[in-house]
Formats: C-alpha cells, sequence, structure tokens
C-alpha cells in the first residue's frame, strides 16, 4: 500500500477526480488482454506532459513503481502493475494536434485511438496505414509503445516506420523531444527508434509526429483457396518472387478453417486445406494487373477456388472469414496462449511443417493463422487450464515454437512485445550481451528502475 | 440461487481483449475502465466469487449500462454483458436492498390505476403537475422529478390515455390477421398519436386489432434498476393478457416494450419455470415490430403516408437495432411520397436514455444525447424519426436543449400521413 501522503501528493499534482483508489478502479485496472491480473495501488488519469513529468519525479524521488497504459489491450501484460503501483492511464490525452496536409505528417496525443486517426487522416485524402487488429479500441500511445503491426505490414511496415518524432517524459521526470518533422536528420543518436517499442521502460510518450501518405486509389479483395497447406505457403513467397507486394497476404490453415466453418458454415470446397485472403491497393488499372498476375502465379499451386470482391460489400464479406476466426477458436478448448512468431517468409512452409510436428508430440490443439505475407504468423495453442498438467505441456509447447521460428532465422515475437508472457524465453532469442547492452540503456535512462520495472528482462 | 450463477458460463467467455471500449456509449461518456462493458464483467466476476467486498462501489458502476446491447453485437467472444449487467443488479437488488427511487419505480410500475390517477392528474395541473408530483405518480418511471434537474424538457401528456379511448376489439376484415397491440406507457399516456397510427395502418389493412385493456407496464424500467421480482410479476400479468386472444401476431409500436417481450422475459423471468418460459417463448415468437409487420403485410406507403414534403433522418432504437430491424423502417418510410431520408452519423448509437439511466445519470444520459442532436442537425433534416417512443421524449429533449426546432416523430406518423 501506498503513503496517504503520495496519493495526497498525486492529488494536487492531477486535480482529484483523477486519481482513483477505490478497489473497483483498481480491479478494472488490474488486466490487460493477457487475462493476468496484478492489483495497482493507484489509479492517475495526467492531462499533461507537465502533469506526468511531476508524476514521475515524484515516483522516481520516492521509489514507486509507475505502469503507463493506454487502452489495457496488449497481449503480452506490459501495461500490468506487478508488485503494486501507479498505473499511469493516458487515454486523457486524446487529442489530435494537427494534420499537416503539406508536409503529409500528423501531431497527436497518446491517448487517441487508432482508427479514430485514421478516419480523421482519410477524411482528407490521407492514410496511416498501421493496422494492429485492435485499432478500433488501442491507442497510438500503445501502438508506439509496443511497435505494433497489422496485416498492412507487408507492404507498409509497422508503426515504428511511421514515427517521425517524439516527445518522451523520461523516468527521472525530464521532457524531451526526439526526431523531428523531416524525414532526414543524423544528429545524435536515434531516440526515437529506441523509445519505439520499448514497453513503457524507458519513458512516457507524450507526443507523437507521425508520417502519412497519400491514399490509394483502390484496392482489391481476393480470397484464394488451396488443396495443401504447401500450396498456399508458397504461394506467398511466388506472389512476392514475381514482383508483387500485396497490402495483406492473411493466412489460414486447416484448423483454422474447420473452427470458423463449424460455426459459420462458410462453405468452402471440400478440398480446402489453407486459405489465404490477399489484397491490393494502389492505382485502378495496376491492381486490375496485379490481380490477374496473382491467379496466374499460384494456379499451379493447388489453387481450388478463386474470389475477388466486386465492391466494397463483397470485400467486406471476404474479410469476414477472417474476423471470425478469434471467436470460432473457443470451441476448440476455453484458453489459449497467442503466440506470433515471425519467420522469413520463404520460411513459412517450414515452419508451419515444424509446428505441426509440435502438435503431435505434445498433443495439444494448435491453430495457425496470421500475417503470411511478412512471415508473421499467430500461432494459437488450445488448451484447457481446467485439465490437469495442460498449461505445463503447453508451456513446453511454446518453448518449442520459439526455438523453430529462431532456427529458421525469425524472432519469438513480432508484434506483442515481451512484457511478462515471453520474458522467459528472452535468453532463447537474446544473448547475455545484448540483455546486458540493453540493461545498461535501461539503468541510465532509469537509475531508480521505477518505470515499468519488472518487464521485459529476465528477473534476476 | 445467486443471479449471477445465471451467467456463470457467460461471465468465463470475456478475454479481456478490450473490443467493448471502442462501441460502448457509457464508456464514451466516462472514460473510465469500470464503466466499460469489460469493467463491468470484471466486477461481476469478483461480485459471483464474493471475494472482495464490492458490493457498495459496484452498485455505482453497474448503473452505468444502458443495457444497448452494443457491445454484445460487437465482442468477438459473444459475451452478453447486457445480460450479465441485469444479473449483477438483481443480485445486488437482493444482497443490499432496492434504492429508494427503485423501488417507487416498482410500485408505480405495479399498479395501472396508480398510472392511470397519474396521467389524469397530469392532465388537470398540467406543469405543473412535475413539480408537484407525488412519489406514486404513474410516471414518476420516466419522469422522475425529485432526480431530474430543472433542465430536462417533459412532454405534455394526453388529455386521455389511449388504452381509454378504444374498445377492446376492433373488428376486421374475415380472413385478416388477428393482432394484439401492446400499447406501452409512452404511447399510452405520453404520444397516444403513435398508438393513433399504428390503430389506422393495421386497420387500413383490414387487421383486427385488439388491444386488452388489462395489460401493464413491460416492467422494462424496473429491470434496469434489478427489480428483478417487478418484472416477473408484470410479465406474468401481462403473459395472461396476451394470451387472451388467439391472435397471429403480437405487435408493439415501442422498441423498449418489444425488447420485454422478445427477449428480456425469456433471459430474465422465466429461465427456472420451464412451463412458464415455454409460454413466455411462445409470446416471444409472436412478438413483431409494427414497422417489421406493416412491411411484411405488404404495407404500400405510397398510399398511406403520402404527405407534404418532408426531410427525415432515422434514428435506430437499441432494442429495434439488436433485433435487426434497421432495414424495414428506412424501405417503408423512403417509400412515403414527400419523404427525403437523409443518413445521419451514428445513426446506430444509443440515445443515452437506457431505462432509468436517464435518471440515475442525467447529465451523462445528456452528454450522449447531445452527440446525437449534433448528428441530426448535421443532416439539415427537418424531422427525426425513430421506431420508439422512448427515444422520441430522450431525442426532444437534446433537440430542445441545444435550441433546436427539429421535429421528432415516430415511424407510423409518417405512415399514416394519409389516413389522417
Amino acid at each position: 500500500m501506498l503513503d496517504q501522503s503520495i496519493i495526497e501528493k498525486l492529488k494536487t499534482i492531477v486535480g482529484g477526480e483523477n486519481v482513483a483508489t477505490e478497489t473497483q478502479d483498481l480491479l478494472c485496472y488490474s488486466y490487460d488482454a493477457t487475462q493476468m491480473e496484478f492489483l495497482p495501488d493507484v489509479v492517475v488519469y495526467p492531462g499533461s506532459a507537465e502533469e506526468i513529468s511531476r508524476i514521475l519525479r515524484l515516483a522516481n524521488g520516492e521509489h514507486i513503481p509507475v505502469f503507463p497504459r493506454g487502452a489495457g489491450s496488449g497481449f503480452s501484460g506490459g501495461s500490468l502493475a506487478k508488485g503494486g503501483g501507479i498505473v499511469l492511464v493516458t487515454t486523457r490525452l486524446n487529442h489530435i494536434l494537427r494534420i499537416d496536409q503539406e508536409n503529409l505528417l500528423a501531431e497527436v496525443e497518446p491517448g487517441v485511438v487508432t482508427e479514430h486517426f485514421q478516419l480523421e487522416v482519410e477524411k482528407l485524402g490521407l492514410f496511416y496505414p498501421p493496422d494492429p487488429a485492435s485499432l478500433k479500441f488501442s491507442t497510438l500511445g500503445g501502438n508506439v509503445s509496443e511497435n505494433a503491426g497489422g496485416p498492412r505490414a507487408v507492404k507498409y511496415g509497422v508503426t515504428r516506420d511511421f514515427v517521425m518524432g517524439l516527445e518522451v517524459v523520461l523516468p527521472v521526470g525530464d521532457i524531451i523531444r526526439t526526431g523531428g518533422e523531416t524525414y532526414k536528420g543524423v544528429v545524435g543518436y536515434d531516440l526515437t527508434r529506441l523509445i519505439v517499442g520499448s514497453e513503457g521502460t524507458l519513458g512516457v510518450v507524450t507526443k507523437i509526429i507521425f508520417k502519412l501518405l497519400p491514399y490509394p486509389e483502390a484496392k482489391k479483395t481476393m480470397l484464394t483457396t488451396f488443396d495443401s497447406i504447401d500450396g498456399a505457403a508458397r504461394a506467398v513467397s511466388t506472389i512476392i518472387g514475381n514482383k508483387i507486394i500485396p497490402t495483406t497476404l492473411e493466412f489460414m490453415d486447416y484448423a483454422t478453417l474447420q473452427c470458423v466453418d463449424r460455426r459459420f458454415n462458410l462453405g468452402l470446397p471440400a478440398e480446402a486445406r489453407a486459405v489465404l485472403l490477399i489484397e491490393v491497393d494502389g492505382d485502378r488499372e495496376l491492381i486490375e494487373k496485379q490481380a490477374a498476375k496473382i491467379h496466374e502465379v499460384i494456379k499451379p499451386l493447388g489453387l481450388v477456388e478463386f474470389k475477388v470482391a466486386k465492391d466494397a460489400a463483397e470485400s467486406e464479406a471476404l474479410w469476414k472469414v477472417r474476423r471470425l476466426v478469434s471467436p470460432s477458436l473457443r470451441d476448440v478448448n476455453p484458453d489459449k496462449y497467442n503466440e506470433d512468431i515471425v519467420v522469413p517468409r520463404s520460411k513459412v512452409p517450414d515452419v508451419i511443417r515444424r509446428i505441426e510436428q509440435i502438435q503431435q508430440k505434445y498433443d495439444i490443439p494448435i491453430v495457425n493463422f496470421g500475417h503470411a505475407g511478412d512471415g508473421n504468423i499467430h500461432v494459437n495453442i488450445m488448451i484447457d487450464k481446467a485439465v490437469p498438467g495442460m498449461e505445463e505441456k503447453a508451456h513446453d509447447a511454446i518453448a518449442e515454437v520459439f526455438k523453430a521460428a529462431l532456427d529458421l532465422g525469425g524472432t519469438m515475437s513480432g508484434e506483442h512485445g515481451v512484457g511478462l508472457s515471453k520474458q522467459p524465453f528472452i535468453p532463447l532469442e537474446l544473448s547475455p550481451t545484448q540483455i546486458a547492452t540493453m540493461q545498461a540503456i535501461k539503468k541510465a535512462l532509469d537509475p531508480n528502475n521505477i518505470l515499468n520495472p519488472g518487464k521485459m528482462f529476465p528477473a534476476g | 440461487m445467486d443471479p449471477l450463477k445465471r451467467v456463470e458460463q457467460e461471465l468465463k467467455k470475456c478475454v479481456k481483449c478490450g473490443a467493448c471500449r471502442a462501441h460502448c456509449p457509457a464508456f464514451a461518456a466516462w472514460q473510465r475502465e469500470p464503466a466499460a462493458a469489460r469493467g463491468k464483467v470484471a466486477l461481476a466476476q469478483h461480485l459471483m466469487k464474493q471475494d472482495i467486498d464490492l458490493d457498495d462501489q459496484t452498485y455505482l458502476a453497474m448503473s452505468k449500462c444502458l443495457l444497448c446491447g452494443s457491445c454484445v453485437e460487437k465482442c468477438p467472444n459473444e459475451v452478453p454483458t447486457d445480460e450479465i449487467v441485469i444479473a449483477a443488479r438483481e443480485a445486488l437488488a437482493e444482497r443490499r436492498g432496492l434504492t429508494t427511487f427503485h423501488q417507487a419505480v416498482g410500485r408505480v410500475i405495479r399498479n395501472r390505476k396508480l398510472m392511470n390517477f397519474g396521467a389524469l392528474a397530469a392532465v388537470i395541473l398540467g406543469p405543473l403537475f412535475f413539480r408537484k408530483v407525488p412519489a406514486t405518480s404513474g410516471l414518476r418511471l420516466r419522469f422522475p422529478l425529485p432526480f431530474v434537474g430543472g433542465k430536462r424538457h417533459i412532454p405534455q401528456l394526453a388529455k386521455k390515455p389511449f388504452l381509454n379511448r378504444h374498445p377492446e376489439v376492433i373488428q376486421g376484415e374475415p380472413g385478416k390477421p388477428r393482432i394484439v397491440f401492446f400499447v406501452g406507457c409512452m404511447t399510452n399516456f405520453v404520444y397516444t398519436e403513435v398508438g393513433e397510427a399504428a390503430l389506422a395502418l393495421f386497420r387500413h389493412l383490414g387487421c383486427t386489432v385488439i388491444i386488452p385493456k388489462d395489460q401493464q407496464c413491460c416492467g422494462l424500467p424496473g429491470m434496469s434498476g434489478g427489480d428483478l421480482a417487478t418484472v416477473r410479476e408484470l410479465a406474468v400479468k401481462n403473459l395472461a393478457a396476451l394470451e387472451k386472444y388467439d391472435a397471429d401476431y403480437i405487435m408493439t409500436a415501442c422498441a423498449t416494450c418489444g425488447g420485454a417481450l422478445h427477449k428480456f422475459y425469456p433471459l430474465v423471468v422465466g429461465k427456472r419455470n420451464p412451463e412458464l418460459q415455454a409460454r413466455l417463448k411462445a409470446v416471444a415468437e409472436k412478438t413483431v415490430d409494427a414497422a417489421q409487420l406493416l412491411q411484411q403485410l405488404g404495407l404500400n406507403p405510397t398510399e398511406t403516408g403520402a404527405g407534404e414534403a418532408i426531410t427525415i433522418t432515422y434514428h435506430d432504437p437499441c432494442h429495434l437495432r439488436t433485433r435487426g430491424i434497421t432495414r424495414q423502417p428506412r424501405e417503408l418510410l423512403q417509400g412515403a411520397p414527400g419523404v427525403e431520408l437523409t443518413e445521419m452519423e451514428g445513426a446506430d448509437k444509443c440515445c443515452g436514455l437506457g431505462g432509468t439511466f436517464n435518471v440515475y445519470h442525467y447529465d451523462t444520459s445528456l452528454k450522449i444525447n447531445a452527440g446525437k442532436s449534433e448528428a441530426i442537425l448535421k443532416t439539415g433534416a427537418e424531422a427525426v424519426v425513430t421506431g420508439c417512443p422512448g427515444c422520441m421524449m430522450q431525442l426532444s429533449d437534446g433537440l430542445k436543449q441545444a435550441g433546436a426546432r427539429t421535429r421528432v416523430m415516430h415511424t407510423l406518423e409518417i405512415l399514416a400521413r394519409k389516413l389522417r
């Protein structure tokens, strides 16, 4: 429990109505999408960078842990108050400060919801491509801190690729700006890139300058069905080998299709073993050509059906197949571990085969789908926590899945981050020297280890 | 049995992904997690386990739900947060007792005589009624003045309630459908013109219209306070009134009443009584919305809805939207000569009434409503049209607060323009 005098000081900084200490409030800020729960001591809702600076100075002086939090929709426990302390919610900072059409950039506060920002720039014919699945409710601050990706990363890249500059409150309370409004800029270290994806361990982001693109003229959605998982996996590298970079290349394996079909009756051909949802965007004529070319090059790979959406409504209908995946999975088993490994895209067939072997070895259902276009596979290990021993088995299976990804030149997490969930596995991917280097940076910026402590690095 | 046990399995379905944050109007207004569906589910989980003493604190959190069903429609795991909140409210009411306000609501809606008295008193006393209304007035249900600030614009009451104006059975042509009309309090006491329009339209189609005199309030305002005992009592009385005639359809012109008969009665009333449940389900299956039924019976709005040129925009009542009734009223309205429909932004968003929510959280209800008014005004429409008298009252209040003169009308009023 925090001393009452600390609570009073927090109230002085942000105002009494922006400090919550009732049990019901604490409970509602104890979870994220991992379903882990850690009760904080207090929740604060600051309204400015200056207030955040004063909170961090106070916390740094008193050695109180502070956990920055956006929408609390993370998949790694990165915003959870493990060990207790102050949860610092950034959702009051929810203004789009400016959209600069001449320089194709926008400046926003971290609490803006991703989709809201996208819709606002689209009104001006502009485009902010990063599209994490949670975009309707996740915050841009959270996206930056976790370096969120999404289906469109195949062509456009991830959040990091759109961040030009930041305003950050450092753990000791200093406010700094990093980067700026120019694409070029080589003076000093690239602190912007250091902060992006640092999972709230190095600073609290309070302003973000995003690069924007012109909104593409048109898009085309295709649902392609294959008679083997291998055919679908090879289609991915074949399309890109033919110098076409689709906007998205979403992949669903047989187990996934069965789940969705059981619930929603997709009417897929009987020989369907895998599906690729492909989207291209750009000039109207160009995408017509690209769609035709894609059809041509994937035909020999066991293609059993090729559906093209004629309009936005049909496109939405095709996407629905992908969107129905999550609600369908629970029919396999009530609990799941949702991992997000990445391999070089040419290695997708190999990693799928390795996962199949792991599934057989441990006799646990594993359902795979995801962003095959950039090698990012969502590996869902479906378990029932009520069955004794299953959780332990799943843990071992996860470690093997990670090892498979690493053996093939990949990484254990493409989007979700380390947080608490992947912490135990970090030594599989990072060498002791790499970890020591990162910890040296952490120590330099946060000497008292008050900002999101106990995350990312192995305990001890 | 603890009402929360009823939703034990549903409670487990929530994985705290946060998707509801994008759709919950209460969260949009408060911007704090306990107001979001996910927060309420988390609190309900602890209420069920009773591992933390939360009863007093969570009472307020649980009151911050409009039961609009938006989160349920959009939830990837199909968590029925509306059912969970109803169960939590019931559990809290059992453990702590009802609030004075909700006790009064229950006392009034259980008693038809009190309601009629209230209505008559209002006609005599006019606007004064609302300032001097006794706590037992029938309309406390919708206008419980002691809880409402002076800002609220309250609609005029009808001189004679709808139910007192017509015989119980209005015979139609032989071979045409027999329809029981469940009128609802708002239509009976305030928007009687909606009832008249419904009557005119179904008589135009040759239907026999039956208006059982012993029908009661649907009880949903009681449900929003956790007073399930009252809901059950009213459900049983209404069941008797509605079953008396072997009708082809049970028709409502109020989205909320329709929601009660169609969804909430079987959900919260009959679960532990199979015989009662079978009867409630039979009624639920026969229950249709007026616009839905008019279209089904082949109403031609060019015959009945012609009138002066009018620009309108349409608001989707939550309790029609969640039943999938969004297309039918629009198609009928657009078929009425002289009517030009412009869609508003967020037509499917809750108006903020939410049973007794608008009383308990009037300022927040107003805030939600202000966004609605803004969207309506942006269309430049002369009238906003909807299928729920509850929404009508709320929309009128919001538009008047915004200083606008936009008319608020029911779908049926437009469709029956030429029958007047």
